[in-house]
């Protein structure tokens, strides 16, 4: 599919744009795309250090009784590779990174609604982080309360939750304003002829997620000066002995946190419609219910959190409702697999990296998701509530679902930004050592979670010990093929074969411009006169 | 980089407005609590709210109504191009921010003076329900006072920017979006004000 048209950058590529050059010519550029490629390098970072970590964890899960660390290390471990992957990685990482790179692109503008609140939006962030890890080095040493901050241990333990808690604050609200740049920017910055229909589905996908990051971070926010205020100031306002109801700090948290999910996994499914019409050669079957699912996910999505609480003790007609609801969200969930899964009947379909992560995306989100039914039907919960069953289940959804779908952005359109690309054979075998290692890692903890092994110990009666010493070879194997593919991407990137405008033949509008995109995107105002995966009028064989 | 040179107000005014349902979910989340905890602690938080500075309360919600008032006056001001005269209502408005202020130390003295305060001996001897009442009440409260420090910082931003002529009847966004943000906060207080000081 490649054309193997020569790499000459344009003297207008974004790369050589700026009179600076360095490092201040990135760090305090306003153009989203070197934003965005900011942002990729930061949410890498923190994954490969949360990733380094989840390693230690399943080596420590290898035999029982102590392997590698103790309980009190093994809570920190947990705690830092939860909060790295969530708040450093996958919340920011797909808005910060490729909500930047690509949806100014895909609709038309030369940037976003406010560049310069795009570069604050990042500081912030660095700033966030920085604290975070500082705090894993002062006061008492890395908070050991599990990414949840429960109360009433997040109010007791003597390790450094404080700052780690602020860290993630400063975070949330460099999410709130990307949030609140995206929204501004999808309404006001469309090109001519650039309607609602036509918007490309990650376009719509970035468009839900920014409302959730609106509207729910704040919740998140007050959370956790909630949290600081209990440590600090003894407010009490969780804690029973002084008439507070620790029950209210988990309302409060899963009413941010539920809708988190959908930060991560919305703009997953969004890359994957991108994806598998142009890998299939097809049309995206049912673009206006894609569309509206992301929407209705969203919507929906915000009454759900409950079901993170049916043992903490709701009343019974609380976990009902929230039962009932959670099946309802279910329903767009389903609503999207089924119309990729009709984009690519009789479809021409190619087996590339991009195509194989999106294909994997949908086995493996979906059975997150029937997992998640499991764990949203109140009866059945009650069994599986708090064991690695709910490992298995969230790393199923937020790792093959969000993460795969981050790897198959990654293939899909970095080569775009750097004019070269990675070597084909080489991600094809890195995607299989990561799907299998994958499958063994978390569905061994699945069926360990049904069998009663809970989550969160460093240690775990013998009996689970063959299982879990499977997992622990499976995250073996599983992280060599994560290896494998970052070396073979970014070395191609950097030193790979060229490539020419188009290489995957897609339609939307980030493949009509130049390779790599020139500093202000378009050479000149487009306008666009075709759907998003109408090859035909886009002139595509 | 070259910066479009058109600026789109209909886009700024609506990132504004944007952020605003961001700053009203921050304070759903108090508000949340206070209605859980009202409905747990009707009688103590009754008696809790019999002991608050009605004066106070009632003053400061004067002020801040005078306050709205004064900043829609200058963004009319501006728009006629009176330059003067909208500098003069700006500092009117940061002027009542900071009274607001003022008073709100002199309650809060008298409050601590009184015992009352976050993790006080008085309110761990009393009813907890009346605990919660003030913890509420002061992490509310407090949320707010940053806010109106905030506000207040921006307002006098866009009094500079008046005064530098930066802000002016052919381009008066950033007035435009302070004033949103600062009725806003005067919003927020007319909640609090008959929630704390007020409805019990
Ligand atoms: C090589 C990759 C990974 C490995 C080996 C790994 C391993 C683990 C293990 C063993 C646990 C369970 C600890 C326990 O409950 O005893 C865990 C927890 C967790 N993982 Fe991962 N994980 C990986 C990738 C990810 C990714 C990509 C994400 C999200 C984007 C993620 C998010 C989490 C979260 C949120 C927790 C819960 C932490 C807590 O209980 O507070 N992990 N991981
Ligand atoms: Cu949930």
């Amino acid at each position: 599919m490649t054309s193997a048209a020569q790499f000459s950058p344009a003297t207008s590529s974004f790369w050589n744009d700026t009179g600076k050059s360095g490092i201040t010519s990135w760090v305090f550029s306003t153009d989203h795309k070197r934003i965005g490629l900011l942002y990729l390098y930061s949410v890498l970072t923190f994954f490969l250090i949360a990733v380094s970590l989840g390693a230690l964890l399943r080596i420590e899960l290898m035999a029982p009784g102590r392997t590698i660390m103790g309980p009190q290390t093994y809570n920190a471990v947990f705690t830092v590779h939860g909060v790295l992957m969530i708040f450093l990685f996958i919340i920011p990482g797909f808005p910060g990174a490729f909500g930047n790179l690509i949806m100014p692109i895909q609709i038309g503008a030369r940037d976003v609604a406010f560049p310069r609140l795009n570069l604050f939006s990042w500081w912030l962030y660095i700033a966030g982080a920085a604290i975070i890890v500082t705090s894993l080095f002062t006061g008492g040493g890395p908070p050991d309360t599990g990414w949840t901050f429960y109360v009433p241990f997040s109010e007791r333990t003597g390790t450094n939750v404080s700052l780690a808690v602020f860290g993630v604050f400063i975070v949330g609200f460099s999410s709130i304003l990307t949030g609140v740049n995206f929204v501004t920017t999808i309404h006001r910055l469309r090109a001519e002829g650039m309607r609602w229909g036509r918007l490309p589905l990650f376009v719509w996908s970035v468009y839900a997620t920014a409302w959730v990051q609106i509207l729910a971070t704040p919740i998140l926010g007050i959370t956790l000066v909630l949290i600081l205020a209990e440590r600090v100031l003894g407010t009490g306002l969780f804690d029973p002995t002084k008439g507070g109801d620790p029950l209210m700090y988990q309302h409060l948290f899963w009413i941010y946190s539920h809708p988190a999910v959908y930060i991560m996994i919305l703009p997953g499914m969004g890359v994957i419609s991108d994806i598998i019409p142009v890998f299939a050669r097809k049309p995206i079957f049912g673009y206006k219910m894609i569309a509206f699912s992301s929407l209705a996910i969203a919507g929906a999505g915000s009454l759900v959190w409950g079901h993170h609480m049916f043992t903490s003790g709701m009343s019974d007609n609380a976990v009902l409702i929230f039962s009932f609801l959670t099946f309802v969200v279910a329903i767009p969930s389903a609503i999207k697999v089924f119309n990729w899964v009709s984009t690519l009947y009789r479809g021409s379909i190619s087996l590339e990296a991009p195509m194989l992560f999106a294909l994997s995306f949908i086995l493996l989100f979906s059975i997150g998701g029937l997992a998640g039914l499991i764990l949203g039907a109140a009866a059945t919960d009650i069994h599986v509530h708090d064991t690695q069953f709910v490992v298995g289940h969230f790393h199923y959804v937020i790792f093959g679902g969000a993460g795969f779908a981050f790897f198959g952005a990654m293939h899909y359109w970095l080569p775009k930004f750097y004019g070269r690309r990675y070597h084909e054979r080489t991600a094809v075998i890195a995607w299989a050592l990561l799907f299998v290692g994958f499958n063994i890692t978390y569905f061994s903890m699945m069926v360990l979670g049904m069998e009663g092994m809970p989550r969160r110990y460093y240690d775990y009666l013998p009996e689970f010990a063959p299982l879990n010493l499977v997992s622990t070879i499976g995250s073996w194997i599983m992280i060599s093929g994560l290896i494998l593919m970052m070396v073979n991407l970014f070395r191609g990137l950097f030193r790979g074969e060229a490539i020419g405008q188009n290489p995957w033949g897609g339609a939307t509008l980030e493949w009509s411009v130049p390779t790599p995109p020139p500093t202000e995107n378009f050479i000149e105002e487009p306008v666009v006169t075709h759907g998003p995966y109408d090859f035909k009028g886009a002139g595509i064989p | 980089m070259t910066q479009p040179t058109h600026k789109d107000y209909a886009g700024a005014k609506l990132g504004m407005w944007l952020f605003l349902f961001s700053e009203m979910l921050l304070f759903g989340g108090l508000f949340l609590l206070y209605g859980v905890y009202l409905a747990r602690y009707p009688q103590e938080f009754t008696t809790a709210s019999r002991h608050m500075h009605l004066f106070f309360g009632t003053l400061n919600t004067a002020i801040l109504i005078t306050s709205s008032m004064l900043v829609a006056m200058a963004l009319t001001a501006i728009q006629r191009n009176q330059r003067r005269l909208t500098l003069w209502l700006l500092g009117g408005t940061i002027f009542c921010a900071a009274v607001f202020m003022f008073n709100k130390y002199l309650e809060w003295s008298d409050e601590f003076g009184r015992g009352i305060y976050p993790n006080s001996p008085k309110l761990a001897a009393g009813p907890p329900g009346e605990s919660v009442f003030y913890g509420l009440y002061y992490l509310t409260v407090g949320l707010h006072g940053l806010h109106v420090l905030v506000g207040g910082t921006v307002l006098t931003v866009v009094a500079v920017r008046v005064w530098r002529g930066d802000v002016h009847a052919g381009d008066y966004i950033w007035l435009e979006n302070g004033a949103l943000y600062w009725h806003l906060v005067d919003l927020f207080w007319i909640f609090i004000f008959p929630l704390y000081y007020l409805v019990l």
